[in-house]
């Protein structure tokens, strides 16, 4: 049989669902963090998909964008929580609840 | 010129306001007199205009000031008729003398501009209600002199007696203003307004019968409340409380009346319900002979008087009951002479006394203080109704019509009569212990003369208390002449004519000289008869009506208050405010654990939000 | 035929990597997971059609971002293992509640239409060569793109800032300058 764009849409969603799994189990930090970057894996491999699908190329410019943006973003989650860690000695989240009510 | 009685009102209402604002920095006699001669001016005023009516070459008209209430039919209008004139004159002229006599009797009291401010916005008050175009500005000065009444009676507010005096009389009075107010609710719901000029000409085609009862009898219910009868007679005595120039004015000569005077404006209402009248006579004689029994065992002579015009104002209600408008409103006119007199002179002896009103501590003061004895007379064979002083002739003529009517008005008479008997007797029980025989007083009580500005008043009111009864005699019915414009199409009860008036009144005349000569005999021996037993007593509380609605009315009350204050205002009221309070506080407390500060359980959060707007979306389709 | 072995065989590389990424207990471990995971991606993008999509992935994400994550796991020095106790009260059952409950709805929404919409469908024939995304990126996207400039030049200054003024910023690199040595010309 052949591969639908359905398959791929598929498997994004069962990437994004094992992310999902990762950032909400996960305490140490850097996994929490690499678990968000699987979900935005998975997003991007939906764009590609249905930028095939649809014959149009802005799926693509669209991955892009978010890759540039997710580079950012790790830059500076990854210098926050070398902040942190300077500060507390942990990269456990569960450490840092004095947030709390 | 008649545009201008408004006035009228004016005047005394100046004076209120300027005494209110400045009494303080007008220095003591002043204050007083500035309040008297704003009355002097208004009653100058009132007999200029009224004047045309003695000559018969003026009509009654209505002075239209302003606009007011264009829904309810009440404008700010005054009526100015020979009635009103009649009102104007009596309220004014011995208004006057009073304010004259308390620049007087008030010397030296610390709130002295106050009184006068208040006198003063009493005299306005009782000139709005007479001169009223409309039943809409009659309640305004109804309500206003009740609260003038308030005012002046508790104005020694010190003394607990006093200010508890001035609430019964203004809580009294509300029963008989929601009377009052009912009443006009029906008039208003019967004629679509308030004005009289439309309501008297209408009301025999607009009102049924029982219509017309029923509005006269709540109107009825405001005079019993206003004027002192029973059921609501009981603020009157306390009222007492109040310094006597006050007792004088508004508890005898003037705001009791109004009452009386409002029967007899709304005498075409009462036309037309029959029963009404009949209810109104009944109510009004069984109060003369009620108040009299009550009045022989007083021992306070302001208390004795305080009975003794509740008894008479009964004596006018049952006049205007038996349709004999212009006796009782001679009567009215003549009471508010002998009466002020009597009280002011009252109030000459407690001055001399040095506060002492027991009249078992009084005695022999004839001697002492001859003028205010003298004028005292006067006034006592007056209210006795003794020939030819005015009381004899306005009193006669209120028993001859009754006898006139006939049937069970006979009745009628004879309490009248009884009445008459028992009148003479208190009042020459009261002049015989105050003056006669031997002095009874405490030691260091140095009895004097009053000064002349208060012997003035009493002389000046001494005159018309002679000289009144000569206005409507029955040879020459002056008054009646006079106030029979305002009473157009009213059919009066008049006295029976020739040999059984003179015999009814030879009658009368020999029932007081009984009272009165049994009266002398009982006080005039000594040692003084004993009158610490049962009945005495009984009448001295005056049959305990007042413990009666304290136990029936005021305890109940009491507890309901009591009640509402420690169980209902604590629990239920402060209960609602904290326990939303407490709500608040209850849902901030159980919403605390989401804010756990633990990162993860936020995602959690975010998660389940996602997963729950997936499914909506699934389950509610969204058209993006 | 070929596109659908290569599709089940790199689906199933991916999805084992990111498995043992998430429940690997050294970062380290983790951190390889996530990379067999791209790569696998990566290859995907091949497949279809998006080439310069596919370079890109494999220079900045598997090359720079994941590069920089092994930095920092090294730098802070928790490539130690952690333990695996759970404190927050229901978080795993209810994870596991939400994640499959999100799978599920996915599925079952993908089942109707994978793609809805109703723009015009472009060229099929469309490949996904650096000529075309520059095209589109260059002509139609011009200042988002600038915009993303923007955003890395800030995300640049914000990481110094935070490096440089934080709570040991300034002291360590004012030690650091004492503790140095003349430098040799």
């Amino acid at each position: 049989m052949t591969v639908t764009v359905g398959w791929y849409m598929a498997l994004a969603a069962v990437l994004f669902s094992i992310g999902g799994v990762g950032v909400l189990l996960r305490r140490n930090a850097l996994v929490m963090f690499m678990s968000i970057e699987l979900m935005l894996n998975s997003v991007n491999l939906t764009f590609v998909a249905a930028s095939k699908a649809l014959g149009l190329i802005e799926g693509q410019v669209a991955v892009l964008f978010v890759i540039v943006v997710a580079a950012a973003e790790v830059t500076v989650g990854l210098a926050i929580i070398v902040a942190v860690f300077r500060r507390r000695a942990t990269a456990n989240v569960d450490d840092l609840s004095s947030l709390r009510g | 010129m008649i545009d201008y009685v408004a006035l009228v009102i004016a005047l005394p209402l100046l004076g209120a306001l300027v005494l209110l604002l400045f009494g303080k920095r007008i220095s003591e006699p002043g204050s007083g007199w500035l309040a008297s001669i704003l009355v002097i001016g208004a009653f100058g005023f009132a007999v200029v205009l009224a004047w045309p009516f003695f000559t018969g070459t003026q009509e009654p008209e209505t002075i239209y000031l302003f606009e007011w209430i264009p829904i309810l039919g009440i404008d700010a209008a005054l009526l100015w008729d020979p009635l009103a004139a009649l009102m104007t004159l009596i309220v004014t002229g011995v208004g006057a003398v009073i304010h004259v006599y308390a620049i007087g009797y008030m010397h030296g009291d610390e709130r002295f501009g106050r009184f006068f401010a208040y006198m003063n916005l009493f005299i306005a008050s009782m000139l709005t209600l007479v001169l009223a175009s409309n039943f809409g500005v009659m309640f305004i000065g109804w309500e206003l002199v009740g609260l003038s009444s308030y005012l002046l009676i508790s104005f020694w507010f010190v003394r607990p007696s006093a200010a508890a005096a001035g609430k019964k009389a203004f809580i009294v009075n509300r029963i008989g203003d929601w009377g009052f107010l009912v009443a006009l609710m029906l008039i208003f719901a019967a004629f679509g307004t308030l004005d009289f000029g439309i309501v008297f000409t209408e009301a025999d085609v607009v009102l049924s019968t029982a219509m017309a009862t029923a509005i006269t009898l709540l109107l009825f219910v405001g005079a019993v409340g206003k004027s002192a009868q029973i059921p609501l007679h009981v603020w009157l005595p306390d009222a007492m409380e109040g310094p006597t120039p006050v007792s004088a004015l508004i508890h005898a000569a003037t705001m009791v009346t109004a009452g009386v005077f409002m029967i007899a404006r709304t005498a075409t209402l009462f036309e037309l319900a029959p029963t009404s009248a009949a209810v109104v006579a009944t109510v009004g004689a069984i109060t003369a002979l009620w108040a009299a029994t009550i009045a022989i065992g007083q021992r306070d002579i302001k208390r004795v008087l305080a009975y003794s015009t509740i008894s008479q104002l009964g004596y006018m209600v049952m006049a205007m009951g038996i349709a004999a408008y212009t006796a009782g409103l001679f009567h009215l006119m003549t009471h508010a002479f002998f009466k002020g007199l009597l009280f002011l002179g009252a109030g000459s002896v407690i001055h001399a006394m040095a506060g002492q009103q027991d009249m078992w501590k009084m005695g022999g003061l004839r001697k002492l203080l001859p003028i205010t004895f003298g004028t005292m007379v006067v006034g006592w064979l007056a209210i006795s109704g003794l020939f030819p002083l005015s009381g004899f002739w306005s009193k006669d003529e209120i028993l001859g019509a009754a006898w006139a009517r006939g049937g069970w008005y006979y009745g009628l008479w004879a309490i009248g009569a009884l009445t008459a008997l028992l009148t003479a007797f208190y009042m020459t029980r009261l002049m015989w212990l105050t003056f006669a025989g031997e002095g009874r007083w405490d030691e260091g009580v140095k009895p004097h003369e009053s000064p002349p500005i208060m012997t003035g008043a009493l002389i000046a009111l001494a005159i018309p208390s002679l000289l009144a009864g000569l206005l409507n005699t029955p040879v020459r019915l002056g008054l009646e002449h006079f106030l029979e414009p305002s009473f157009e199409g009213v059919e009066q009860t008049h006295p029976v004519g020739g040999a059984s008036l003179w015999l009814l009144a030879l009658v009368s005349v020999a029932l007081v000289l009984v009272g009165l000569f049994y009266a002398i005999r009982r006080y005039g021996r000594t040692p003084l008869p004993d009158e610490a037993g049962g009945y005495w007593r009984a009448a001295e509380n005056g049959y305990y009506v007042d413990d009666l609605y304290g136990r029936v009315f005021v305890l109940p009350g009491k507890a309901v208050a009591g009640w509402l204050a420690s169980v209902f205002d604590n629990k239920v009221i402060d209960g609602l405010v904290d326990g939303s309070a407490r709500l608040v506080r209850g849902t901030g407390e159980a919403l605390r654990p989401l804010q756990s500060g633990w990162v993860r359980s936020y995602a959690l959060g975010i998660g389940a939000g996602t997963l729950g707007l997936v499914l909506w979306i699934l389950i509610r389709g969204v058209s993006l | 035929m070929a596109e659908t072995v290569v599709f089940v065989i790199f689906a199933v590389v991916a999805i084992a990597g990111g498995g043992f990424m998430v429940t690997a207990r050294n970062p380290v471990y983790s951190a390889m997971g996530l990379l067999t995971a791209m790569f696998s991606i990566a290859v995907l993008y091949v497949v279809l059609d998006a080439h310069f999509i596919a370079a890109v992935q494999i220079i900045i994400y598997a090359g720079a971002v994941m590069t920089l994550f092994l930095f920092v796991i090294m730098l802070i020095g928790v490539d130690r293992v952690e333990d695996r106790t759970e404190e927050i009260p229901l978080q795993r059952p209810l994870t596991a509640i939400v994640s499959i409950g999100l799978l599920a709805a996915i599925l079952l929404a993908g089942r109707q239409a994978w793609i809805t919409g109703t723009r015009i469908l472009g060229d099929a024939d469309l490949s996904g060569t650096i000529e075309n995304v520059a095209d589109e990126l260059f002509g139609t996207w011009t200042l988002a793109f600038l915009a993303t400039i923007f955003l890395l030049t800030i995300a640049a200054l914000g990481t110094v800032a935070l490096a440089q003024f934080g709570p040991a910023g300034l002291r360590s690199v004012a030690s650091s300058a004492e503790d140095e040595p003349e430098e040799p010309a």
